[in-house]
């Protein structure tokens, strides 16, 4: 992170101009400019440049571990909601396997509506919507916990450095969170007040993702009784 | 020339207008980012007395499903103006009005908007008329800029607005009602601040060249005004501290040039 420069952006707010490569929620403008396209954190490094939003939907990106919600279901496929502006499809034969016939296979019996799933964007472009799968080690059905939302900009900071910030949370609370890409944080935990205290946590950071010292806060947090 | 005839002094001799401001001000200007719960983006603006929520759903599901566009996302705009927002009741169903004014402030949001990153979606945006006073697109337009925002959808710029016109043969700033109903001309004028383009520009009236290029540069001068407003508004909602907690951001008769 050494020489990256932050500021804080609005829509159409020039960050630099000069030789840096736009990355995410960037644009260029006709005179070479680089403005921000959403409200977030600009970040300046040696090369590039990109905002991190603070609001707005995920956007799909093949291989992203998300948690999604499964809504209905056809013959073939489950769709699942994943906090896009795309629904997901979950394909039977991945659930049920090779051997997998709609005539002879209920869908319902595997995954009913409401149900939540640990899943991966195996497929997604700009042509059709994203392809979710469960075949996977760790991915499939989610059997406990609550769901708790954060704005995607905000799971990097949730899961902090290396892991940091959600092995504290873990640590302190005894619970178990999965944090999908798309913003969906599942914690289960087996003590209410664990779960409680989880829910606190991740609720400080997604407000106050872009303040200083919140590791130190969210930790003051987590040691109070 | 122009104007209804009426016994209101629109204009005194010390230079200020019906509702006491100077040639050169707006009126208080209120807005507050995040006012709704279940929408993805929304604000709550009060520019003079008019009164006007906006709320914001998508990108999403284009329905019905012939709307959607394999190359880009669309933009959907309702301006509706409640039964109470007037005086006399107002029929809720859409008028030529409403109808009219959704396709000239979805007209001046799409350049602002990048819509192309979203293929077969839907961007919906309603603004909700709860009580007028002359100016309401730009106020309606206004709102609904802060709300994409709040909504996290990608902007190339924002879109500020604000009307000037023409007043007992003086260019003012910031028509209001009574003005509107009796003045000569009325100019509403939506502008991207940033990227000095002009999205919106409607002529009630009639002004001479000069009048219009001053018109022009007044209107310019409310939008920026506006626009400083609504960074604000976003500002005091995303980096106040609090995220997600609203606030109200806000502005009341600035002077123009100062």
């Amino acid at each position: 992170m050494a020489g990256m420069r932050r500021q804080q952006v609005m829509p159409g707010d020039v960050i630099t101009s000069g030789q840096y490569r736009p990355e995410a929620n960037t644009a260029t403008t006709a005179d070479g400019s680089i403005v921000s396209t959403a409200v977030g954190m600009s970040e300046i490094y040696e090369d590039t440049v990109r905002v991190i939003p603070m609001a707005g939907m995920y956007y799909p990106i093949v291989n992203d571990f998300v948690v999604a919600m499964i809504t209905s279901h056809s013959s073939l496929a489950w769709e699942a909601e994943m906090n896009s502006c795309y629904v997901g499809f979950l394909p039977a034969s991945d659930v049920f396997g090779r051997d997998f016939a709609s005539s002879a296979d209920a869908l319902t019996s595997r995954l009913k509506k409401g149900d939540l799933i640990a899943a991966r964007v195996a497929n997604f472009d700009r042509t059709r919507d994203p392809l979710l799968t469960v075949a996977d080690r760790d991915l499939g059905k989610i059997d406990a916990g609550e769901l708790v939302r954060v704005t995607p900009g905000n799971v990097s900071r949730l899961i902090g450095k290396r892991g940091s910030m959600i092995q504290a949370i873990e640590t302190a609370t005894d619970s178990v969170v999965t944090i999908g890409q798309n913003g969906w944080v599942v914690i289960s935990c087996e003590s209410p007040d664990g779960l409680l205290k989880a829910k606190r946590a991740v609720a400080m950071i997604e407000e106050q993702s872009n303040t200083p010292n919140l590791t130190e806060r969210v930790k003051e947090l987590l040691s109070s009784r | 020339m122009g104007g209804r005839d009426t016994d209101i002094v629109l204009l005194d001799k010390d230079g200020l207008r019906c509702d006491g401001r100077r040639i050169d001000q707006t009126r208080r200007v209120d807005i507050k980012a995040g006012v709704l719960k279940n929408a993805h983006g929304s604000a709550y603006i009060e520019f003079g007395d008019n009164k006007i929520l906006a709320g914001v759903f998508g990108p999403r599901d284009v329905h019905p499903k012939h709307l959607s566009d394999t190359d880009t996302g669309i933009l959907r705009c309702r301006y509706h103006m409640s039964p109470f927002s007037v005086s006399d009741r107002k029929n809720p169903a859409p008028s030529r009005r409403e109808i009219e004014i959704s396709k000239v402030i979805k007209e001046a949001l799409e350049p602002a908007l990048i819509l192309e990153q979203f293929p077969r979606t839907v961007v919906d945006v309603f603004m909700e008329i709860l009580q007028a006073d002359g100016g309401s697109r730009c106020a309606a337009l206004s709102a609904a800029s802060v709300a994409l925002a709040d909504a996290g959808i990608p902007m190339r710029d924002m879109v500020s607005a604000c009307a000037a016109g023409k007043v007992a043969d003086t260019i003012v700033l910031d028509v209001n009602n009574e003005e509107d109903q009796a003045g000569q001309a009325d100019m509403p004028v939506g502008y991207m601040p940033n990227l000095d383009s002009v999205t919106l520009i409607q002529l009630d009236g009639v002004l001479t060249p000069d009048e219009y290029g001053l018109c022009m540069r007044t209107a310019i001068d409310g939008c920026r005004q506006v626009y400083e407003v609504q960074k604000r508004a976003l500002s005091e909602k995303y980096f106040a501290g609090g995220g997600g907690r609203e606030r109200t951001a806000s502005m009341g008769g600035h002077t123009v040039g100062a």
